[in-house]
């Protein structure tokens, strides 16, 4: 079958797709975004984590159709002109990356939550939230502290920066949490 | 994987029509039980019927202040959801509990209900189960079973259903509602399962082909006093090794009305009337909800992995009428 679906903002269209096919596999292997990493293909590990319509999801556990007609957004879709996302900018700030293969999908989600917190106007997600949000993106070689300081180091310069835009930034305000 | 075909339902009487055309259709919702059965061979669907987008995402309150919550209703927004949190507070909890933020983006309130154990051996094609193919045996009952059910189990299968939404709808009285060939059907949660016995692979009461539409809940006043607790075998992202939904009301020291329903016991969510007949109109204090525990659990029929789940429901339901009656009194 075809599947048309908008990724990273482009319209595509993959041929050819058989209908077991995974929207993972589909990124990988047919549209060349290799971002999204296939880990466990079981809805564990996360680490194919990838918008569907604005809401994170397990890309392994998506059946090729099911994506047919929609938005998606992969790791790759994340840094605009202006250079990486704040959450990618921090996870190689604050050594957050070992092997990578957790990366991509941890960075999706983490962009997830700062995008329902910071960039909505609330506040800064505490240490709860933030390991209840990445619950279901396992990391095999960090042991997770890194990959916590780099989401509050996103989080602090995205609320710093949301000040200063408000115009009552206070200097050094943008390293809080490193 | 098999081969098969995928196909979205335009309406409800579609998806009902195009699965009575193909006996070896399946319906769809998040995908994210089905999916990962056709990876590992277990589900042979040769046609999706993606029910996903069907008009069934709405969460509503009813005339008598109960609510009805469609079939396509993610498990995310049902968790987020201001009246399931004020009304039923023990089912946002339940839902928060189980899978991740991910998985419950994807998955429907139809899907979770009907999603199959994860009996490991279920899961392997190379071993025998009779749930997976009847007549086979069980090998989890001289094996691997120290996640398996104490309760309501036969000699041909001791798995456990693992949705932990299904235990807090259980213990509020919850109605699946659904569409057939033969127009519209209602089914009791607490009829919804069918009992082990020798035919563990017959499952629901679900008439064939029928698709699930919704859930009614019942006005509970009680269910505003409730929670949900899990027990993972670590801090999150785990299935129950076991779980309760509870709901209290108490006055004066006594209890006027109470729920319990226990999860990751059984081959589907437990409901512990035996426990709340013990309860009801008697004190509320810890002996006598270790007295009702006991009563409940007098039934349990444990393996020789899994005798700890008798004493970890026990415990459960001790702290968390416990906690309950605090609350209440405050
Ligand atoms: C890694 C992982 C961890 C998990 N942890 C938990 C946990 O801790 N607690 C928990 O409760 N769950 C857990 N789950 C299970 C998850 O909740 C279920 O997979 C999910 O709820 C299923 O919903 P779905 O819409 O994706 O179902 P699908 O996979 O789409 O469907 C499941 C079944 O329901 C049928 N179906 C779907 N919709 C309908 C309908 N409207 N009418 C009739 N039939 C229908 C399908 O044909 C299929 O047989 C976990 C899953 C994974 C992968
Ligand atoms: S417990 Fe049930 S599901 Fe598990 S192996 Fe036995 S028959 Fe199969
Ligand atoms: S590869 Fe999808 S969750 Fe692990
Ligand atoms: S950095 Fe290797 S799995 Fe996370």
């Amino acid at each position: 079958m075809r599947v048309s679906m908008r990724v990273n903002g482009r319209r595509v269209t993959a041929e050819d797709v058989w209908e077991g096919e995974s929207l993972l596999f589909v990124l990988r292997e047919r549209l060349g975004l290799p971002g999204s990493k296939n880990a466990c293909e079981q809805g564990e590990c996360g680490s194919c984590t990838v918008y569907l319509d604005d809401s994170p999801v397990c890309a392994c556990l998506v059946a090729a159709g099911q994506a047919g007609g929609r938005d998606v957004v992969t790791v790759e879709g994340l840094a605009g002109a202006a250079g990486l996302d704040a959450v990618q900018q921090a996870f190689m700030d604050a050594g957050a990356v070992q092997c990578g293969f957790c990366t991509p999908g941890l960075i999706v989600q983490a962009h997830y939550l700062l995008r329902e917190t910071v960039d909505a106007g609330g506040p800064v997600p505490d240490d709860g939230e933030i390991r209840e949000v990445l619950a279901g993106n396992l990391c095999r070689c960090t042991g997770y502290e890194k990959i916590l300081d780099a989401v509050r180091l996103a989080a602090a310069r995205k609320a710093a920066a949301a000040a200063a835009a408000a115009g009552q930034a206070e200097p050094g305000q943008a390293e809080v949490g490193r | 994987m098999r081969e098969f075909g995928y196909q979205r339902a335009d309406d409800v009487p579609g998806a009902v029509a195009l699965l009575a055309a193909d006996p070896a259709a399946r319906y769809l919702g998040g995908g994210t039980n089905l999916v990962d059965l056709m990876k590992t061979g277990v589900e042979k669907p040769a046609l999706l019927i993606d029910v996903r987008e069907l008009p069934l995402d709405r969460i509503e309150v009813t005339g008598s202040g109960g609510l009805r919550i469609g079939a396509t209703v993610t498990n995310s927004d049902l968790a987020a959801d201001p009246e399931v949190r004020r009304r039923y507070p023990a089912l946002a909890q339940a839902v928060l509990a189980g899978a991740s933020g991910q998985l419950r983006n994807m998955a429907t309130v139809g899907g979770n209900l009907l999603q199959r154990t994860r009996c490991g051996y279920f899961a392997d094609t190379t071993k025998p189960c009779n749930k997976r193919e009847p007549g086979s045996g069980c090998p989890a009952i001289a094996g691997e079973h120290h996640n398996h059910a104490i309760l309501g189990a036969s000699a041909h299968c001791v798995a456990t259903h693992p949705s932990d939404m299904g235990v807090a709808l259980t213990a509020f009285d919850a109605v699946v509602t659904c569409e057939t060939a033969d127009g519209p059907a209602e089914l009791p949660l607490a009829g919804f399962y069918l009992p082990v016995g020798d035919t563990p692979h017959l499952e629901t009461a679900l008439p064939p082909g029928a698709l699930i539409t919704g859930v009614t809940l019942p006005p509970a006043p009680v269910a505003a006093t409730s929670r949900y607790r899990k027990v993972r075998e670590r801090a999150s992202y785990a299935f129950a090794i076991g779980s309760i939904a509870a709901a209290l009301d108490v006055q004066d020291g006594v209890v006027r009305d109470v729920r319990l329903a226990f999860g990751a016991v059984a081959s589907r969510p437990w409901r512990a009337r035996a426990a709340e007949r013990a309860l009801t109109g008697g004190p509320a204090t810890a002996e006598a909800f270790a007295a009702a525990a006991d009563t409940e659990l007098a039934a349990a029929e444990p393996l020789p992995h899994n005798g700890y789940k008798v004493a970890l429901t026990r415990n459960l339901v001790v702290a968390m009428l416990t906690e309950l009656t605090q609350e209440a009194v405050r």
